[in-house]
Protein backbone atom coordinates (compact mmCIF):
# COMPACT_ATOMS: atom_id res chain seq x y z
CA UNK A 1 0.00 0.00 0.00
CA UNK A 2 1.36 3.35 -0.93
CA UNK A 3 1.21 6.63 1.09
CA UNK A 4 -1.66 7.67 -0.80
CA UNK A 5 -3.72 5.03 -0.89
CA UNK A 6 -3.36 4.84 3.09
CA UNK A 7 -4.96 8.36 2.71
CA UNK A 8 -7.76 7.49 0.37
CA UNK A 9 -8.82 4.23 2.85
CA UNK A 10 -9.76 7.04 5.10
CA UNK A 11 -11.07 8.89 3.24
CA UNK A 12 -14.84 8.07 4.17
CA UNK A 13 -13.77 9.51 7.62
CA UNK A 14 -13.70 13.56 6.98
CA UNK A 15 -10.14 14.35 5.25
CA UNK A 16 -8.74 16.58 8.10
CA UNK A 17 -7.14 19.79 7.17
CA UNK A 18 -2.86 19.61 7.66
CA UNK A 19 -2.93 22.24 10.03
CA UNK A 20 0.03 24.67 9.06
CA UNK A 21 0.80 28.65 10.17
CA UNK A 22 -1.34 30.56 7.52
CA UNK A 23 -1.98 27.29 5.18
CA UNK A 24 -4.27 24.48 5.43
CA UNK A 25 -4.47 21.61 3.60
CA UNK A 26 -7.56 19.50 3.39
CA UNK A 27 -5.87 15.70 2.81
CA UNK A 28 -8.90 14.62 0.87
CA UNK A 29 -8.25 17.57 -1.94
CA UNK A 30 -5.30 15.96 -2.84
CA UNK A 31 -7.43 13.42 -5.08
CA UNK A 32 -7.19 16.11 -8.27
CA UNK A 33 -4.83 18.82 -6.69
CA UNK A 34 -1.12 18.39 -6.94
CA UNK A 35 2.07 20.39 -6.14
CA UNK A 36 4.41 18.56 -8.56
CA UNK A 37 1.05 18.86 -11.47
CA UNK A 38 1.00 16.75 -14.68
CA UNK A 39 5.13 16.75 -13.95
CA UNK A 40 4.69 13.67 -11.36
CA UNK A 41 5.13 11.14 -14.02
CA UNK A 42 8.60 12.29 -14.91
CA UNK A 43 9.67 11.72 -11.82
CA UNK A 44 8.75 7.62 -11.78
CA UNK A 45 11.53 5.27 -11.07
CA UNK A 46 13.77 7.71 -10.04
CA UNK A 47 16.11 8.25 -7.18
CA UNK A 48 14.53 11.82 -5.97
CA UNK A 49 16.12 14.53 -3.46
CA UNK A 50 12.85 16.35 -1.73
CA UNK A 51 14.81 18.97 -0.47
CA UNK A 52 12.59 21.95 0.71
CA UNK A 53 12.21 24.97 2.61
CA UNK A 54 9.00 24.80 3.61
CA UNK A 55 8.01 21.02 5.97
CA UNK A 56 4.27 21.50 4.69
CA UNK A 57 6.13 21.25 1.04
CA UNK A 58 8.28 17.96 2.13
CA UNK A 59 5.14 16.41 3.37
CA UNK A 60 3.37 16.43 0.12
CA UNK A 61 6.24 15.35 -2.25
CA UNK A 62 6.05 12.30 -0.06
CA UNK A 63 2.55 11.47 -0.61
CA UNK A 64 2.64 12.07 -4.26
CA UNK A 65 6.38 10.83 -4.96
CA UNK A 66 5.54 7.15 -2.55
CA UNK A 67 4.65 4.28 -4.98
CA UNK A 68 5.91 6.28 -8.40
CA UNK A 69 10.02 7.23 -7.16
CA UNK A 70 11.93 4.46 -6.90
CA UNK A 71 13.95 6.26 -3.74
CA UNK A 72 12.80 9.50 -2.49
CA UNK A 73 15.76 11.11 0.30
CA UNK A 74 14.27 13.49 2.86
CA UNK A 75 16.89 16.34 3.36
CA UNK A 76 16.85 17.65 6.85
CA UNK A 77 16.12 21.46 7.53
CA UNK A 78 19.87 23.45 7.64
CA UNK A 79 21.43 20.10 5.64
CA UNK A 80 25.06 22.13 4.89
CA UNK A 81 25.72 22.06 1.71
CA UNK A 82 29.01 20.68 1.72
CA UNK A 83 27.51 17.12 2.90
CA UNK A 84 25.16 17.29 -0.43
CA UNK A 85 27.57 16.01 -2.71
CA UNK A 86 27.98 13.00 -0.74
CA UNK A 87 23.84 12.41 0.30
CA UNK A 88 23.54 12.57 -3.84
CA UNK A 89 26.62 9.90 -4.34
CA UNK A 90 25.17 7.64 -1.70
CA UNK A 91 21.55 7.40 -2.56
CA UNK A 92 22.30 7.86 -6.42
CA UNK A 93 20.00 11.08 -6.66
CA UNK A 94 19.06 11.54 -10.38
CA UNK A 95 16.18 14.12 -9.82
CA UNK A 96 15.42 16.58 -7.35
CA UNK A 97 12.70 18.67 -5.97
CA UNK A 98 12.47 22.19 -4.47
CA UNK A 99 9.92 24.69 -3.00
CA UNK A 100 12.16 27.45 -4.21
CA UNK A 101 12.99 28.96 -7.18
CA UNK A 102 16.62 29.54 -5.75
CA UNK A 103 16.87 25.53 -4.36
CA UNK A 104 18.17 24.12 -7.50
CA UNK A 105 20.84 21.89 -7.15
CA UNK A 106 24.74 23.37 -7.24
CA UNK A 107 25.92 23.03 -10.46
CA UNK A 108 28.46 20.83 -9.54
CA UNK A 109 26.74 18.09 -8.20
CA UNK A 110 26.38 17.89 -11.97
CA UNK A 111 22.90 16.94 -14.39
CA UNK A 112 19.97 16.58 -11.95
CA UNK A 113 16.59 17.23 -13.13
CA UNK A 114 14.92 19.81 -10.82
CA UNK A 115 11.34 20.13 -10.63
CA UNK A 116 10.18 23.34 -8.52
CA UNK A 117 6.76 21.94 -6.69
CA UNK A 118 3.89 24.42 -6.09
CA UNK A 119 3.76 25.89 -2.22
CA UNK A 120 0.53 24.88 -1.83
CA UNK A 121 -1.37 21.67 -3.76
CA UNK A 122 -3.01 23.26 -6.90
CA UNK A 123 -5.67 21.56 -9.08
CA UNK A 124 -5.10 19.41 -11.65
CA UNK A 125 -5.81 15.82 -13.41
CA UNK A 126 -4.07 13.19 -11.32
CA UNK A 127 -3.88 9.86 -12.30
CA UNK A 128 -2.95 7.82 -8.98
CA UNK A 129 -4.11 4.53 -10.30
CA UNK A 130 -0.92 3.78 -11.96
CA UNK A 131 0.77 0.84 -10.91
CA UNK A 132 2.79 1.55 -8.10
CA UNK A 133 5.87 -0.27 -7.29
CA UNK A 134 7.81 -0.22 -3.31
CA UNK A 135 9.98 3.07 -2.90
CA UNK A 136 12.65 3.56 -0.64
CA UNK A 137 12.54 6.11 2.14
CA UNK A 138 15.98 7.68 2.83
CA UNK A 139 16.40 9.78 5.84
CA UNK A 140 19.16 11.41 7.18
CA UNK A 141 20.72 11.52 10.59
CA UNK A 142 23.88 12.79 12.32
CA UNK A 143 26.91 10.80 11.74
CA UNK A 144 30.29 10.05 12.97
CA UNK A 145 32.37 11.82 10.80
CA UNK A 146 30.55 14.79 10.02
CA UNK A 147 28.79 14.00 6.99
CA UNK A 148 24.89 12.98 7.41
CA UNK A 149 24.16 9.38 7.64
CA UNK A 150 21.73 8.04 5.06
CA UNK A 151 19.21 5.64 6.50
CA UNK A 152 16.97 3.35 4.25
CA UNK A 153 13.28 2.80 5.18
CA UNK A 154 9.71 1.66 3.55
CA UNK A 155 6.55 3.06 4.25
CA UNK A 156 5.50 -0.70 6.45
CA UNK A 157 8.83 0.03 8.17
CA UNK A 158 8.23 3.77 9.14
CA UNK A 159 4.41 2.60 10.20
CA UNK A 160 5.07 -0.47 11.79
CA UNK A 161 5.00 1.13 15.16
CA UNK A 162 1.17 1.93 14.54
CA UNK A 163 0.59 -1.69 15.71
CA UNK A 164 1.56 -1.14 18.64
CA UNK A 165 0.03 1.91 20.02
CA UNK A 166 -3.21 1.72 17.99
CA UNK A 167 -5.25 3.56 21.06
CA UNK A 168 -3.09 6.34 20.38
CA UNK A 169 -5.83 7.78 17.72
CA UNK A 170 -9.23 7.26 20.03
CA UNK A 171 -11.33 10.15 20.14
CA UNK A 172 -10.25 12.48 17.63
CA UNK A 173 -6.68 13.62 18.22
CA UNK A 174 -5.15 16.65 17.08
CA UNK A 175 -1.26 16.35 17.22
CA UNK A 176 1.23 18.62 17.07
CA UNK A 177 5.12 17.91 17.10
CA UNK A 178 8.28 20.18 18.35
CA UNK A 179 9.99 17.95 16.07
CA UNK A 180 10.52 18.91 11.88
CA UNK A 181 8.49 16.61 10.27
CA UNK A 182 11.55 15.74 7.72
CA UNK A 183 13.43 13.95 11.06
CA UNK A 184 12.23 10.58 12.30
CA UNK A 185 10.07 11.71 15.10
CA UNK A 186 8.87 14.66 13.29
CA UNK A 187 7.83 12.05 10.04
CA UNK A 188 6.47 9.54 12.78
CA UNK A 189 3.70 12.04 13.81
CA UNK A 190 3.39 12.96 10.21
CA UNK A 191 2.63 9.43 8.78
CA UNK A 192 0.27 8.69 12.11
CA UNK A 193 -1.57 11.31 11.47
CA UNK A 194 -2.40 10.92 7.58
CA UNK A 195 -3.26 6.88 8.64
CA UNK A 196 -5.44 8.16 10.94
CA UNK A 197 -6.97 10.91 9.40
CA UNK A 198 -5.91 13.37 12.39
CA UNK A 199 -5.22 16.96 12.17
CA UNK A 200 -1.65 18.03 12.46
CA UNK A 201 -0.04 20.94 13.55
CA UNK A 202 3.87 20.90 13.34
CA UNK A 203 6.33 23.98 14.71
CA UNK A 204 6.96 26.66 12.27
CA UNK A 205 11.08 26.52 11.67
CA UNK A 206 11.21 29.84 13.10
CA UNK A 207 9.26 29.78 15.60
CA UNK A 208 10.14 30.19 19.23
CA UNK A 209 8.57 27.64 22.13
CA UNK A 210 6.28 30.24 23.42
CA UNK A 211 4.83 30.97 20.03
CA UNK A 212 4.43 27.36 18.79
CA UNK A 213 2.35 26.77 22.03
CA UNK A 214 -0.22 29.62 22.14
CA UNK A 215 -0.77 28.89 18.22
CA UNK A 216 -0.85 24.81 19.72
CA UNK A 217 -3.33 25.92 22.44
CA UNK A 218 -5.10 27.80 20.39
CA UNK A 219 -5.77 24.46 18.23
CA UNK A 220 -6.74 22.74 20.75
CA UNK A 221 -3.68 19.96 20.11
CA UNK A 222 -4.52 16.82 22.11
CA UNK A 223 -1.27 14.91 21.44
CA UNK A 224 2.18 16.33 21.61
CA UNK A 225 5.43 14.91 20.88
CA UNK A 226 9.40 16.40 21.43
CA UNK A 227 13.02 15.15 22.98
CA UNK A 228 13.45 16.12 26.42
CA UNK A 229 15.16 19.10 25.37
CA UNK A 230 12.42 20.80 23.51
CA UNK A 231 10.35 20.32 26.53
CA UNK A 232 12.98 21.76 28.55
CA UNK A 233 13.00 24.71 26.88
CA UNK A 234 8.94 25.02 26.60
CA UNK A 235 8.85 24.72 30.07
CA UNK A 236 11.29 27.64 30.64
CA UNK A 237 9.46 29.65 27.89
CA UNK A 238 6.38 29.42 30.59
CA UNK A 239 4.03 29.01 27.71
CA UNK A 240 2.79 25.50 29.38
CA UNK A 241 0.12 26.91 31.31
CA UNK A 242 -1.96 27.31 28.06
CA UNK A 243 -1.73 23.93 26.58
CA UNK A 244 -4.10 21.31 27.68
CA UNK A 245 -3.25 18.44 26.21
CA UNK A 246 -4.34 15.06 26.71
CA UNK A 247 -0.70 13.06 25.96
CA UNK A 248 2.89 13.97 25.73
CA UNK A 249 5.61 12.53 24.43
CA UNK A 250 9.35 12.23 24.89
CA UNK A 251 11.68 10.54 22.28
CA UNK A 252 15.10 10.86 21.29
CA UNK A 253 17.00 11.82 24.03
CA UNK A 254 17.11 9.79 27.37
CA UNK A 255 14.08 11.23 29.50
CA UNK A 256 15.63 12.03 32.74
CA UNK A 257 13.58 11.83 36.17
CA UNK A 258 13.26 15.44 36.25
CA UNK A 259 11.66 16.20 33.08
CA UNK A 260 8.86 13.83 33.73
CA UNK A 261 8.65 15.19 36.85
CA UNK A 262 8.50 18.61 35.60
CA UNK A 263 6.19 17.80 32.93
CA UNK A 264 3.68 16.09 35.02
CA UNK A 265 3.30 18.50 37.12
CA UNK A 266 2.89 21.11 33.88
CA UNK A 267 0.05 19.06 32.51
CA UNK A 268 -1.65 16.93 35.21
CA UNK A 269 -4.33 15.76 33.16
CA UNK A 270 -1.82 14.27 30.48
CA UNK A 271 -0.37 10.95 30.18
CA UNK A 272 3.52 11.90 29.94
CA UNK A 273 4.77 9.35 27.88
CA UNK A 274 8.84 8.74 27.01
CA UNK A 275 9.63 6.38 24.05
CA UNK A 276 12.52 5.25 23.17
CA UNK A 277 12.85 5.63 18.91
CA UNK A 278 15.52 6.22 16.51
CA UNK A 279 15.88 6.71 13.05
CA UNK A 280 17.71 3.15 12.83
CA UNK A 281 16.00 0.93 15.33
CA UNK A 282 12.55 2.48 15.02
CA UNK A 283 9.97 2.85 17.70
CA UNK A 284 11.19 0.26 20.02
CA UNK A 285 8.83 0.96 23.00
CA UNK A 286 6.77 3.58 25.06
CA UNK A 287 6.96 3.79 28.96
CA UNK A 288 4.05 5.35 30.69
CA UNK A 289 4.62 5.17 34.52
CA UNK A 290 6.31 8.58 34.89
CA UNK A 291 9.76 7.18 35.72
CA UNK A 292 13.31 7.10 33.87
CA UNK A 293 14.24 4.29 32.44
CA UNK A 294 12.05 1.20 31.41
CA UNK A 295 10.34 -2.31 33.63
CA UNK A 296 12.63 -5.42 33.44
CA UNK A 297 9.62 -6.55 31.75
CA UNK A 298 9.99 -4.83 28.80
CA UNK A 299 12.75 -7.11 27.87
CA UNK A 300 11.83 -9.94 25.66
CA UNK A 301 9.47 -10.28 22.36
CA UNK A 302 6.42 -8.30 22.42
CA UNK A 303 2.60 -9.33 20.76
CA UNK A 304 4.15 -6.79 17.62
CA UNK A 305 7.30 -8.98 17.40
CA UNK A 306 9.82 -6.63 18.40
CA UNK A 307 12.56 -7.62 20.07
CA UNK A 308 14.23 -6.05 23.08
CA UNK A 309 17.60 -7.77 24.32
CA UNK A 310 19.57 -6.77 26.87
CA UNK A 311 22.20 -9.48 27.63
CA UNK A 312 24.82 -7.22 26.34
CA UNK A 313 24.86 -4.63 28.48
CA UNK A 314 23.50 -2.21 25.55
CA UNK A 315 20.37 -2.24 24.41
CA UNK A 316 19.19 -3.97 21.05
CA UNK A 317 16.41 -4.08 19.09
CA UNK A 318 15.32 -6.29 16.12
CA UNK A 319 11.87 -5.01 14.95
CA UNK A 320 9.34 -4.50 12.06
CA UNK A 321 10.25 -0.88 12.59
CA UNK A 322 14.08 -1.38 12.07
CA UNK A 323 15.69 0.42 8.92
CA UNK A 324 16.79 -2.24 6.04
CA UNK A 325 20.56 -0.43 5.68
CA UNK A 326 22.73 2.64 5.67
CA UNK A 327 23.08 3.50 1.87
CA UNK A 328 26.57 4.36 0.64
CA UNK A 329 29.81 2.79 -0.46
CA UNK A 330 31.35 1.04 2.27
CA UNK A 331 28.68 1.74 4.96
CA UNK A 332 28.47 -0.50 8.00
CA UNK A 333 25.64 -2.88 8.36
CA UNK A 334 22.81 -1.44 9.96
CA UNK A 335 21.91 -4.65 11.98
CA UNK A 336 24.51 -6.82 14.01
CA UNK A 337 25.13 -10.60 13.10
CA UNK A 338 21.73 -11.44 15.26
CA UNK A 339 20.31 -9.08 13.33
CA UNK A 340 19.53 -6.76 16.03
CA UNK A 341 20.09 -2.49 15.52
CA UNK A 342 22.53 -1.98 18.26
CA UNK A 343 23.06 2.17 18.94
CA UNK A 344 25.67 1.53 21.86
CA UNK A 345 22.82 2.87 24.75
CA UNK A 346 24.34 1.42 27.63
CA UNK A 347 22.10 0.00 30.46
CA UNK A 348 22.27 -0.67 34.16
CA UNK A 349 19.65 -2.47 36.66
CA UNK A 350 18.05 -1.08 39.50
CA UNK A 351 15.47 -3.07 41.03
CA UNK A 352 13.61 -3.99 38.72
CA UNK A 353 14.46 -1.39 36.52
CA UNK A 354 17.04 -0.67 33.47
CA UNK A 355 18.53 2.41 33.37
CA UNK A 356 20.49 3.96 30.05
CA UNK A 357 23.93 5.01 31.84
CA UNK A 358 25.39 6.75 28.53
CA UNK A 359 26.72 5.48 25.12
CA UNK A 360 29.11 3.35 24.47
CA UNK A 361 31.86 4.41 21.71
CA UNK A 362 31.32 7.36 24.36
CA UNK A 363 29.36 9.65 21.59
CA UNK A 364 28.08 12.83 23.88
CA UNK A 365 24.45 13.91 22.95
CA UNK A 366 24.29 17.31 24.10
CA UNK A 367 20.53 18.93 23.42
CA UNK A 368 19.95 16.15 20.19
CA UNK A 369 23.67 17.02 19.27
CA UNK A 370 26.57 14.44 18.91
CA UNK A 371 29.75 15.17 20.34
CA UNK A 372 32.97 12.48 19.59
CA UNK A 373 34.72 12.75 22.18
CA UNK A 374 38.10 12.43 20.30
CA UNK A 375 37.27 15.49 18.15
CA UNK A 376 37.37 17.69 21.35
CA UNK A 377 40.30 16.21 22.83
CA UNK A 378 42.24 16.43 19.84
CA UNK A 379 41.74 20.21 19.99
CA UNK A 380 42.50 19.94 23.59
CA UNK A 381 45.60 18.32 23.38
CA UNK A 382 47.01 20.28 20.24
CA UNK A 383 47.78 23.18 23.29
CA UNK A 384 51.38 22.60 24.45
CA UNK A 385 50.87 22.61 27.58
CA UNK A 386 48.59 19.33 27.69
CA UNK A 387 49.62 15.95 27.87
CA UNK A 388 46.30 14.33 27.44
CA UNK A 389 42.58 14.89 28.36
CA UNK A 390 39.55 13.08 28.38
CA UNK A 391 36.32 14.49 27.14
CA UNK A 392 33.14 13.21 28.95
CA UNK A 393 29.56 14.21 29.46
CA UNK A 394 28.23 15.61 32.44
CA UNK A 395 24.43 15.38 33.40
CA UNK A 396 22.49 18.84 32.60
CA UNK A 397 18.95 19.59 33.11
CA UNK A 398 18.96 21.80 30.32
CA UNK A 399 20.56 19.74 27.70
CA UNK A 400 20.62 16.42 29.12
CA UNK A 401 24.19 16.40 28.92
CA UNK A 402 27.14 18.85 28.28
CA UNK A 403 31.05 18.07 27.47
CA UNK A 404 33.46 18.26 30.16
CA UNK A 405 37.26 18.13 30.11
CA UNK A 406 39.79 16.95 32.44
CA UNK A 407 43.53 17.61 31.33
CA UNK A 408 46.85 16.58 32.48
CA UNK A 409 49.60 19.22 31.88
CA UNK A 410 52.84 18.90 30.98
CA UNK A 411 55.26 19.12 34.57
CA UNK A 412 55.80 22.26 34.99
CA UNK A 413 58.78 24.39 35.28
CA UNK A 414 56.86 27.47 36.22
CA UNK A 415 55.13 25.67 38.98
CA UNK A 416 57.31 26.79 41.68
CA UNK A 417 54.74 27.10 44.05
CA UNK A 418 51.15 25.72 44.96
CA UNK A 419 50.32 29.39 44.27
CA UNK A 420 51.99 29.35 40.53
CA UNK A 421 50.84 25.64 40.25
CA UNK A 422 47.18 27.15 40.14
CA UNK A 423 47.50 30.13 38.34
CA UNK A 424 49.43 28.30 35.41
CA UNK A 425 46.10 25.75 35.10
CA UNK A 426 43.87 28.41 35.22
CA UNK A 427 46.31 30.22 32.14
CA UNK A 428 46.25 27.27 30.85
CA UNK A 429 42.57 26.50 31.13
CA UNK A 430 41.74 29.64 29.83
CA UNK A 431 43.76 29.13 26.37
CA UNK A 432 41.98 25.49 25.93
CA UNK A 433 38.93 27.08 25.55
CA UNK A 434 39.61 29.87 23.41
CA UNK A 435 41.25 27.58 21.26
CA UNK A 436 38.06 24.97 21.35
CA UNK A 437 35.87 28.26 20.67
CA UNK A 438 37.67 29.25 17.79
CA UNK A 439 37.99 25.46 15.94
CA UNK A 440 34.90 23.62 17.56
CA UNK A 441 30.99 24.06 17.70
CA UNK A 442 29.42 25.70 20.30
CA UNK A 443 27.89 22.50 21.90
CA UNK A 444 31.22 20.60 21.51
CA UNK A 445 33.64 23.19 24.05
CA UNK A 446 33.48 22.32 26.88
CA UNK A 447 31.51 23.90 29.62
CA UNK A 448 33.95 23.14 32.71
CA UNK A 449 38.04 21.89 32.60
CA UNK A 450 39.40 20.47 35.62
CA UNK A 451 43.24 19.74 35.98
CA UNK A 452 43.99 16.69 37.00
CA UNK A 453 47.12 14.77 38.21
CA UNK A 454 46.38 11.63 36.05
CA UNK A 455 44.25 9.69 33.79
CA UNK A 456 43.29 6.31 34.14
CA UNK A 457 45.13 4.39 31.08
CA UNK A 458 44.35 0.30 30.37
CA UNK A 459 46.31 -2.87 30.00
CA UNK A 460 45.48 -1.73 26.30
CA UNK A 461 47.30 1.33 26.65
CA UNK A 462 43.74 3.62 25.86
CA UNK A 463 42.37 5.98 27.88
CA UNK A 464 39.53 4.84 31.25
CA UNK A 465 35.60 6.01 29.59
CA UNK A 466 33.53 5.67 32.05
CA UNK A 467 30.46 8.05 31.20
CA UNK A 468 28.91 9.54 33.62
CA UNK B 1 29.98 36.49 47.80
CA UNK B 2 25.89 35.95 47.63
CA UNK B 3 24.31 33.30 45.75
CA UNK B 4 22.59 36.14 44.01
CA UNK B 5 25.66 37.55 42.95
CA UNK B 6 27.21 34.55 42.17
CA UNK B 7 24.15 33.60 39.71
CA UNK B 8 24.66 37.31 38.12
CA UNK B 9 28.29 36.89 37.36
CA UNK B 10 27.72 33.56 36.16
CA UNK B 11 25.03 34.95 33.70
CA UNK B 12 27.05 37.88 32.37
CA UNK B 13 30.59 35.16 32.05
CA UNK B 14 28.42 32.85 29.71
CA UNK B 15 26.62 35.55 27.66
CA UNK B 16 30.04 37.23 26.55
CA UNK B 17 31.61 33.73 25.89
CA UNK B 18 29.12 32.85 23.55
CA UNK B 19 28.42 36.29 22.39
CA UNK B 20 24.97 37.09 23.16
CA UNK B 21 23.53 40.06 23.96
CA UNK B 22 22.09 39.94 27.64
CA UNK B 23 19.18 41.79 28.78
CA UNK B 24 19.09 43.45 32.05
CA UNK B 25 18.81 40.64 34.85
CA UNK B 26 15.73 42.17 36.77
CA UNK B 27 13.50 39.45 38.72
CA UNK B 28 10.66 39.48 36.07
CA UNK B 29 12.94 39.65 33.15
CA UNK B 30 11.84 35.90 31.34
CA UNK B 31 14.47 33.65 30.21
CA UNK B 32 13.15 33.54 27.12
CA UNK B 33 13.73 36.90 26.71
CA UNK B 34 17.38 37.30 28.57
CA UNK B 35 19.26 36.56 25.54
CA UNK B 36 20.56 33.61 26.13
CA UNK B 37 20.19 30.31 23.93
CA UNK B 38 19.38 26.16 25.79
CA UNK B 39 23.46 25.73 25.42
CA UNK B 40 23.93 28.82 27.54
CA UNK B 41 21.43 27.93 30.30
CA UNK B 42 23.21 24.28 30.18
CA UNK B 43 26.53 26.10 30.97
CA UNK B 44 25.41 28.56 33.75
CA UNK B 45 23.46 25.51 35.31
CA UNK B 46 26.99 23.20 35.31
CA UNK B 47 29.36 26.04 36.46
CA UNK B 48 26.88 27.16 39.14
CA UNK B 49 26.68 23.28 40.34
CA UNK B 50 31.11 23.44 40.32
CA UNK B 51 31.11 26.64 42.35
CA UNK B 52 27.63 26.24 44.47
CA UNK B 53 28.02 22.77 45.03
CA UNK B 54 24.42 22.10 44.11
CA UNK B 55 22.27 21.53 40.91
CA UNK B 56 18.66 22.62 42.42
CA UNK B 57 16.70 21.20 39.38
CA UNK B 58 17.87 17.52 40.45
CA UNK B 59 14.59 18.63 43.01
CA UNK B 60 12.84 21.54 41.29
CA UNK B 61 9.09 21.13 40.96
CA UNK B 62 8.68 23.50 38.04
CA UNK B 63 11.34 25.04 35.53
CA UNK B 64 11.93 28.64 36.59
CA UNK B 65 10.78 31.07 33.97
CA UNK B 66 11.97 34.35 34.64
CA UNK B 67 15.39 35.63 36.10
CA UNK B 68 13.57 35.81 39.73
CA UNK B 69 12.67 32.07 39.48
CA UNK B 70 15.98 31.15 38.60
CA UNK B 71 17.97 33.07 41.20
CA UNK B 72 14.76 31.62 44.03
CA UNK B 73 15.89 27.94 43.12
CA UNK B 74 19.40 28.27 44.04
CA UNK B 75 18.79 30.94 47.16
CA UNK B 76 15.73 28.61 48.30
CA UNK B 77 17.83 25.14 47.96
CA UNK B 78 18.59 23.95 51.12
CA UNK B 79 21.94 23.16 52.03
Amino acid sequence: MTLWEAIARRAAKPAGPWLDAGCPVALGSLANASILGGRLETLRGRSVMVSTEHALTAALALIELDGVARRMVLCTPGLATEHLPQVVRDAQVDAWVTDATGGAPPPELGSISCLVAHRVPQPCEVDRRSEASATEWVLLTSGTTGGPKLVAHTLASLTAAFAQLPRLEQGAPIWSTFYDVRRYGGLQILLRALFFGSLLLPAGADESPGEFLGRAAAAGVTHISGTPSHWRKALMSGATGQLRPDYVRLSGEIADQAILDALRAAFPRAVVAHAFASTEAGVAFEVQDGLTGFPASLAGTSAEGVRIDVSRGTLRIQSPGNASRYLGEGAPPIKDAEGFVDLGDRLEMRGERWYFVGRSGGIINVGGLKVHPEEVEAVINSHPQVRMSLVKPRRNPITGTVVTAEVVLVDGETAESAENAEAHAKRVCREILQTCRERLAAHKVPALIRVVAALEVSASGKLVRRDA
Amino acid sequence: MTVRSTVTSMFEEVAREQQRRLAPLTDTLRLVESGLDSLSFALIVARLEEALGYDPFDTAASFPVTFGDFVGLYEKYPR
